[in-house]
């Protein structure tokens, strides 16, 4: 165990870069040094467990308010898989976004949208034992944003995975499908490679819709893989 | 094999989600020697890093059902974060190495497009003259960035600069 097997490392071009310039808000905030290799060790590959009786679910994010929320009511769903297609069961995963206007509640969000008192903007919720993941929620709307002169985030719904390790941790935003401001957007397209790109682009899925009801998307995610073989120098 | 998923930024609004009591990791009651681990987190333009979040995962003491080993603190206005934990101890290296003891620290904020990796050591920690992470960064200077010091009684100061002079060491996990 003291030589533990490493999560790989990131695909070359499926990461954005820290120094994504387009978007203005990293040029004070990335380091300029290399990140310092190091292998990974027993802190690098344990990692947090959340259980659902502790952190209670939140899987409906439209029912946090007195009444229903306004706006589109959709289901998210997908599996979370690691890179070899296996199953990431009972992890956590968190959930968060701007109400149907495109406004956050949060006071530190100024744009001039209304706050809608019925829905709070956030979900928590488990995978199953096939890595299975569903939340209700409603569709957030686009909203601008202080990069440039006249910059819309194009609606998106923010995730964060937790899966075994620390090594494995993952914060991103899923958008939807067909949406024309996604080649505007900077954040977005800081993901160099098209094909990694796509894959945070959720498509309308009739599986998931539920009928006269809700409309559903399917967002599958992928985290870190490991290596099938504990690296060298086999100490007892 | 499908490359994992590309991270993007946690943005400014990531409090929706923030529980305060996850900053105490000693909440479920866990015995052992508690300490506070604190410090100011800042840019490139020394300005305080609002809006961000620091995260801790520690390998020890072991998680249970009274220490979770993971925490998640606000950093505020003034740039500061604080977590109450428990003092770790000894972590195996690879080999027959020994790591002096450290916390893992992730970062997350508005301008990170991926969350960074960092770690705390203590101060006059007889292991860390020996620890393979510390004595892999040749740079005295630098090695200090990751070097938590006392700041009062069982609190520890680690003050984090994202860019620039006295830049953190960020780790390739």
């Amino acid at each position: 165990m003291n030589n533990p097997a490493p999560y790989r490392a990131y695909t070359p071009g499926t990461q954005p870069p820290l120094a994504s310039h387009a978007y203005r808000g990293t040029i004070r905030r990335h380091p300029l040094q290399p990140l310092h290799p190091m292998p990974q060790t027993i802190t690098e590959v344990t990692g947090p467990s959340f259980s659902p009786t502790r952190y209670k679910p939140m899987a409906d994010m439209t029912a946090t308010g007195a009444a229903a929320p306004l706006g589109e009511r959709i289901l998210v769903a997908g599996r979370i898989a690691d890179e070899d297609g296996r199953p990431v069961a009972h992890t956590m995963v968190e959930i968060w976004q701007a109400n149907a206007a495109g406004r956050y509640n949060h006071p530190g969000d100024t744009h001039d949208a209304p706050i809608d008192a019925n829905f709070h903007g956030a979900g928590r919720v488990f995978t199953d034992a096939e890595g299975n993941y569903s939340v209700q929620t409603i569709r957030p709307g686009a909203y601008p944003w202080p990069n440039g002169p006249n910059s819309w985030r194009p609606s998106h719904i923010h995730f964060s995975f937790f899966g075994p390790a620390f090594a494995t941790r993952l914060v991103t935003q899923m958008y939807f499908e067909g949406d024309p401001l996604l080649p505007l957007d900077p954040v977005f397209m800081a993901v160099p490679d098209e094909a990694a790109r796509a894959r945070l682009v959720a498509p309308l899925d009739m599986a998931i819709t539920r009928p006269g009801f809700a409309l559903g998307y399917r967002f599958d995610v992928v985290l870190r893989g490991r290596t099938a073989t504990p690296m060298e120098d086999n100490h007892p | 094999m499908t490359p994992a998923t590309a991270a993007q930024t946690i943005g400014p609004f990531w409090h929706l989600l923030e529980e305060k009591s996850w900053a105490d990791l000693t909440r479920f009651g866990a015995a052992g020697e508690p300490i506070v681990l604190t410090g100011r987190v800042i840019d490139g333009d020394g300005a305080p890093f609002a809006d961000g979040c620091v995260e801790i995962w520690q390998s020890d003491p072991p998680t249970s059902d009274m220490f979770p080993g993971f925490g998640r603190s606000v950093i505020d206005p003034a740039g500061e974060f604080r977590f109450v934990t428990l003092k770790p101890g000894l972590v195996p290296g690879r080999g027959n190495a020994q790591q002096a003891p450290h916390i893992a620290i992730c970062i997350h904020g508005r301008g990170l497009m991926h969350q960074l990796y960092t770690r705390a050591y203590f101060e006059n920690d007889p292991l860390n003259e020996t620890d393979p992470l510390l004595t892999s960064i040749e740079a005295p200077a630098r090695r200090g960035t990751l070097i938590a010091k006392p700041d009062g009684a069982a609190t520890w100061r680690l003050d984090i600069r994202l860019q620039g002079g006295n830049e953190t060491v960020f780790l390739d996990v």
